[in-house]
């Protein structure tokens, strides 16, 4: 059963485009609410006492982008933000704020974050999720990242870059580029590395990279295909696909510290795309081995029995799981559109949620309650994100380039 | 037939594993930039990775008749791996002029049009790659002498999102080498 998600999407209202510019001129995101719900939060965000920076802005940004947030002026309003900023040891600096509820006069929260100065927009964001948290009883992942690749230049002469982003597009730096293709950016559980392919020997090649000092290490450059890296959840091991001199592919493990592979499939259809279970018990992955792609799953040993996950339609590919497990985002094809859909594995429903012809690499935010993904408009490849409701969409639009596979980061201590 | 030759300048590595070397010309090798020097804040220290080291190149030269030289590309239908016979015969001949070059070898990268998931579009990608492998093997070319790699929708041929586009970019290209 797929329910379309366009009846739902009846009752958006289409709300105002926030244009957030980054400091640096080429590293340019644009984030447009192309979605949003009817009733909003009303809040207002006062500008903090003594603050260097624009940090109340950026929580209002932030609250106000999530779609279940409208700035209001005070008289009406529901709650209020106050804040100053302290100097605090080591140069740092250190916000107090406050939630008020300005119905009632109770106040929600009094907390405080203290940053580097350069990271305020980081204690900005951590702000942002307290309180969006507060009011709405489920968290948010403002001081989350995303990496993804972009691809400038006229086929066939591209040259490929990997990047990092805050989650509202700032920040953006590239940790690598290449004439050749960057594929498959995988964060590891503590958010510190990025595991990715690479076929800068003309090759493919799997890297770990350390996204702070840019060390990286090639673990694994097999003969073949050695693809579609996959953290597992303790951050020990990796789940790959690799070829045999036969040009078969199957989903193995690599143990990052030993370097022991250990073969988990064992057929001659393409079995790829591995992802790990968030409980680690299990690696889902795409085959081809009923015809066409589907989804199976297996124990990350070898030998494995495998079961089939996706049934509905002729196209299911590359999972990945919801944090609590329940829920498999996917790439299904609607005709001759490809979509990001999710499964529910208890029932089996599956619900489509983007409407692109061309979406893919979806994944799920850390908090669980937004996917990203990439689709294509005018010939160029657009991030954009879907609340798991269908509620609310985003576009998150390179001013250049070509954008694709983005990759949401997880929460940081 | 104008009797033609085409010189194929191929850059190999003698001592790192960075190598790069394109349809026609030597491209330079894949972007290095110096990773700057590390700085302990979060929120803006991350550094750029180079991608591959850089290794010493030297350049031998593969010279493939002009017939061969502007035929070393073989496409295929949508989802498919199948070889047509024309294509066929066109293998043989590439079989051929390998047959008296033992040190002579042909890298074939597969590519597949941009529908589809990626990763398993690195697979169809390598399917293809291997179909003409094995094709070649069986005109005789040793199988030492061949290597695949999948680039699957990463590295399109031409720009475009219509039949046209597509068809052109679902290919395998065999990539002549000198040892």
């Amino acid at each position: 059963m797929i329910e379309r998600f366009s009846r739902a999407l009846r009752y958006v209202l289409v709300a105002a485009t926030l244009m957030l510019v980054s400091a640096s001129a080429r590293a340019q995101l644009q984030v447009d609410i192309t979605s949003g719900v009817t009733a909003p939060v009303p809040i207002v965000i006062s500008a903090f006492a003594d603050d260097a920076q624009p940090s109340a802005e950026v929580v209002g940004q932030d609250l106000s982008r999530s779609g279940r947030f409208a700035l209001q002026e005070r008289t009406r309003a529901d709650y209020i933000v106050t804040g100053r900023a302290l100097p605090a040891a080591d140069g740092r600096v250190t916000i107090e704020f406050e939630l008020v509820n300005l119905l009632t006069g109770q106040r929600l929260l009094a907390e405080q974050v203290t940053a580097a100065p350069a990271a305020w927009r980081n204690a900005a964001h951590r702000i942002a999720d307290r309180v969006y948290q507060k009011i709405l009883g489920v968290r948010s992942a403002f001081a989350t990242r995303i990496a993804y690749v972009a691809v400038d230049g006229v086929a066939p002469a591209l040259r490929y870059r990997l990047l990092v982003a805050d989650a509202d597009g700032e920040n953006l730096r590239t940790i690598l580029e290449s004439r050749l293709p960057i594929m498959s950016p995988a964060w590891s559980p503590d958010g510190e590395s990025i595991a990715y392919v690479s076929f800068e020997t003309r090759s493919a090649a799997i890297y770990v990279q350390t996204v702070r000092t840019a060390e990286r290490r090639r673990v694994s450059a097999r003969a073949g295909v050695n693809g579609a890296p996959a953290w597992s959840p303790d951050g020990k091991r990796l789940a790959l696909t690799l070829s045999s001199p036969s040009g078969n592919l199957d989903v193995h493990v690599l143990e990052l510290d030993s370097g022991a592979l250990t073969r988990v499939t064992e057929h001659p259809a393409i079995d790829t795309e591995p992802v790990w279970a968030s409980d680690g018990s299990v690696v889902y992955f795409t085959s081809d081995r009923a015809g066409g792609p589907q989804i199976y799953r297996a124990a990350p040993v070898a030998g494995a029995a495998v079961q089939r996950v996706s049934f509905a339609g002729s196209y299911n590919a590359r999972a990945r799981p919801s944090p609590d497990g329940r829920q498999l985002a996917h790439v299904t094809r609607e005709g001759s559109a490809y979509r990001i859909a999710v499964l529910d594995l208890q029932s089996g429903a599956v619900r489509v949620l983007s409407k692109g012809t061309q979406d893919e690499s979806p994944g799920f935010s850390p908090d669980g309650g937004t996917l990203i993904y990439a689709g294509r408009e005018r010939g160029q490849g657009v991030l954009a994100t879907v609340s798991t409701d269908g509620l609310i969409a985003q576009r998150l639009q390179a001013t250049s380039g070509d954008v694709r596979e983005p990759a949401w980061g997880p929460f940081r201590p | 037939m104008v009797k033609k030759s085409v010189v194929l300048v191929l850059p190999l590595l003698v001592l790192a594993a960075c190598s790069t070397s394109s349809r026609k010309e030597e491209a330079p090798p894949a972007e290095v930039t110096p990773p700057p020097a590390a700085v302990a804040t979060p929120d803006n220290a991350d550094a750029v990775a180079s991608a591959g080291a850089v290794g010493e190149l030297t350049a031998r030269s593969v010279t493939l008749p002009a017939e061969l030289a502007d035929r070393r590309i073989i496409y295929f239908a949508f989802d498919s791996d199948s070889i047509s016979s024309d294509d066929q015969a066109l293998i043989a001949a590439h079989a051929r002029f390998m047959a008296g070059r033992t040190g002579v070898r042909i890298r074939l990268e597969g590519h597949t049009d941009q529908r589809g998931t990626r990763e398993y579009n690195v697979g169809l990608g390598e399917r293809r790659a291997q179909a003409v492998r094995r094709a070649l093997g069986l005109q005789g070319v040793a199988e030492s002498r061949l290597s695949t790699v999948s680039y699957g929708e990463e590295q399109p041929a031409v720009a475009g999102e219509d039949e046209t586009a597509y068809a052109r970019n679902r290919r395998v290209e065999l990539v002549y080498t000198a040892e």
